[in-house]
C-alpha cells in the first residue's frame, strides 16, 4: 500500500507544520502578555521580529495542502482533515497578529508611567492561551468533546473583556491625564477577546473534522 | 464576536445526515436480492432503490458484485447458465423476473453501454439505426434519419460524425466509438442507461466527454454507473452504493460519501486504506 503511505506520510506533515504554526501563535501571546506585565519592551520587539517565521508556515502550511488536493485527492476524513488545516492556518496566523498588536502596544505601555496593575487583563491573557493551548491539543487528539469544552470558556474571556472597558472608561473619565494609557490597555483587552474568538474557529475546525458535523455560527 | 450568545455547541446543519437532492420517484426497486454462480453467492440480501432521472453510481473492489447486480437490471445475466436469483427486482413498480415478464421489451426500457466499445462493423448511421430497424420502431427512411440525428445529437457525437454517416464505425476514436455505442442505446429511447466501466479504457480528453455526456443524460434518463475511478464517481454522480464482497456496506448522497460516509468500511475504501 505503497500510495496510502505517501498519503499518511504528507498528512503527518501537514499536521506538524500546522502544529508548529500553532505553537508559534501560543508563543507570541505568552511573550506579548509577559512584555506587558514585567515592561519588558526587547523581548515585545522579539515577538514582532518573530511575526515573519509565522508568516511563512502558513505559507508552508498552504503549499503542502495545495500538493495533498492535487497529488493526493483526500477523500471523507482525510479531505475533512486538510480542508480544517488550511482553514485554520491563516486563524493562527491571526491570532500570532494579535500577539503582534499586544507587543506593540506594551512597547508604547512601557515608555510610560505603569498604570495600576490589571490583573484582569494578565487573567484574560491567561485564558487565552490556556484556550489556544486546549484548541491545539484538541486538535491533535481529533477530539471533539475537548474542542467543544474549549469552545465554553470564551465567555469567561468575554466577561472579562465587558469588566475591564467600563472599568477603563470609567478611569478615563476620572482620570483624563491617563486616557491615553487606557485606550491602549482597552486596544490590548480587545486583541485578547477576538483572539478568544479565533480560537473558538479552530475548535469549530476540529469539530468538522472529527465528527463532520459544522457547528459554525451556530452556537 | 463577544456579543455571540453562549455556545448550545447543538450542530443545526450536519453532513451525516445531509442529502442534497430533492425527492424523486423510485425509478428501479430492489429487494432482497439473492444472486448464485452455482454454488457461489455473488449478491447477498441486497436492497436498494433507485431514484429516476439521477445517476447511480456502484464502487467497490473487484469482486464485490457491483457488475453482477448490474447485469441484473436487464436480465443480461440469464444468458449466463448455472446462474440462479432470489428477491425481486421492479422498474416503475413491475417486476422484471415475474414469470411472463417480456425481456426483449425490458431490454429496449433498460439500455446498456459496455467497458469496451462495441461498435459493429457497419457504418456509423447503421450502428445507430440497428435497433430501430430491427425492432421496427420507425415507419419510414425520413423518420429513421431524424432518429439517428437525433440520438447522436444526445450523445453529442453529431456534430463530430454527421459528414461520415457512412464511414465505417471503426474509423473513429476509442471516445467516438464508446459514444457512438451510447448513441446507438439511446436511439431505441430507453428510460434506463446501465454503464459499465464507459471510460475506463479512453484517455483523460474523451473521459471528460464520456463523464459529461453522462451529467446532461440525466436529465432525462436513470443512469446506473460501475466504476473503478472513485473520482470518476464523485464527479458525475448524485447518488453512490458502496459494495463490498457482494454486499451492499452503504449507499447515500455522492457527497456524503465522499465527505463523511457513514460505515468505516466505506470511509476505509475511498481513502485508500482498505485492507
Amino acid at each position: 500500500m505503497e500510495i496510502h503511505r505517501h498519503l499518511d506520510e504528507d498528512l503527518d506533515t501537514l499536521r506538524d507544520t500546522v502544529l508548529r504554526l500553532g505553537g508559534e501563535a501560543e508563543t507570541a501571546i505568552r511573550r506579548a502578555m509577559h512584555s506587558l506585565s514585567e515592561r519588558d519592551s526587547a523581548e515585545a520587539r522579539d515577538v514582532l521580529e518573530h511575526d515573519d517565521a509565522i508568516d511563512q508556515l502558513e505559507v508552508e502550511v498552504d503549499r503542502r495542502a495545495v500538493d495533498i488536493f492535487a497529488l493526493r485527492q483526500p477523500a471523507a476524513r482525510d479531505l475533512r482533515f486538510v480542508m480544517s488545516v488550511t482553514k485554520m492556518a491563516p486563524v493562527l496566523e491571526r491570532i500570532a497578529d494579535h500577539a503582534c498588536n499586544i507587543a506593540r502596544a506594551a512597547i508604547d505601555l512601557n515608555s510610560e508611567p505603569e498604570l495600576q496593575n490589571h490583573m484582569r487583563i494578565r487573567r484574560m491573557g491567561e485564558i487565552a492561551s490556556s484556550m489556544l493551548a486546549g484548541a491545539l491539543d484538541a486538535f491533535t487528539k481529533r477530539d471533539a468533546i475537548a474542542a467543544r469544552e474549549v469552545i465554553k470558556r470564551d465567555s469567561e474571556i468575554n466577561d472579562l473583556y465587558n469588566g475591564i472597558f467600563h472599568e477603563l472608561i470609567e478611569m478615563m473619565v476620572k482620570e483624563p491625564s491617563t486616557a491615553t494609557r487606557d485606550a491602549r490597555l482597552l486596544f490590548v483587552a480587545k486583541h485578547l477577546e477576538r483572539i478568544g474568538d479565533y480560537v473558538t474557529d479552530i475548535c469549530e475546525l476540529t469539530v468538522y473534522m472529527a465528527e463532520a458535523a459544522v457547528i459554525k455560527h451556530k452556537h | 464576536m463577544m456579543s455571540t450568545p453562549t455556545p448550545t455547541l447543538k450542530p443545526q446543519f450536519d453532513v451525516r445526515s445531509h442529502v442534497s437532492q430533492a425527492p424523486r420517484a423510485t425509478k428501479i426497486d430492489v429487494r432482497g436480492l439473492n444472486f448464485y454462480y452455482g454454488r457461489s453467492q455473488a449478491l447477498k440480501d441486497i436492497s436498494i432503490t433507485i431514484p429516476e432521472r439521477m445517476v447511480m453510481a456502484f464502487i467497490g473492489p473487484s469482486g464485490c458484485g457491483k457488475t453482477t447486480l448490474l447485469r441484473t437490471l436487464n436480465r443480461m445475466n440469464d444468458v449466463i447458465p448455472h446462474t440462479r436469483l432470489e428477491g425481486s427486482i421492479a422498474i416503475d413498480g413491475e417486476n422484471i423476473y415475474a414469470v411472463g415478464a417480456d425481456v426483449v421489451e425490458l431490454r429496449r426500457k433498460v439500455g446498456m453501454v459496455f467497458q469496451k466499445s462495441n461498435p459493429f462493423p457497419k457504418s456509423v448511421f447503421d450502428n445507430v439505426a440497428y435497433g430501430l430497424k430491427i425492432n421496427r420502431l420507425t415507419s419510414n427512411k425520413h423518420e429513421l434519419e431524424d432518429r439517428v440525428e437525433a440520438a447522436l445529437k444526445d450523445a453529442a457525437l453529431w456534430e463530430e460524425v454527421k459528414d461520415r454517416l457512412k464511414s465505417s464505425a471503426l474509423s473513429l476514436s476509442g471516445g467516438q466509438q464508446q459514444r457512438l455505442c451510447i448513441a446507438r442505446a439511446l436511439a431505441i429511447r430507453p428510460e434506463v442507461i446501465l454503464m459499465d466501466e464507459p471510460a475506463s479504457a479512453l484517455d483523460p480528453i474523451a473521459t471528460t466527454k464520456i463523464e459529461e455526456l453522462i451529467v446532461d443524460l440525466k436529465l432525462k434518463y436513470t443512469i446506473v454507473i460501475v466504476t473503478h475511478n472513485m473520482q470518476q464517481a464523485a464527479r458525475v454522480s448524485d447518488l453512490t452504493a458502496f459494495f463490498l464482497m457482494g454486499k451492499l456496506i452503504e449507499v447515500n448522497s455522492t457527497e456524503k460519501i465522499f465527505t463523511a460516509p457513514d460505515e468505516k468500511l466505506t470511509e476505509d475504501y475511498i481513502t485508500g486504506r482498505f485492507g
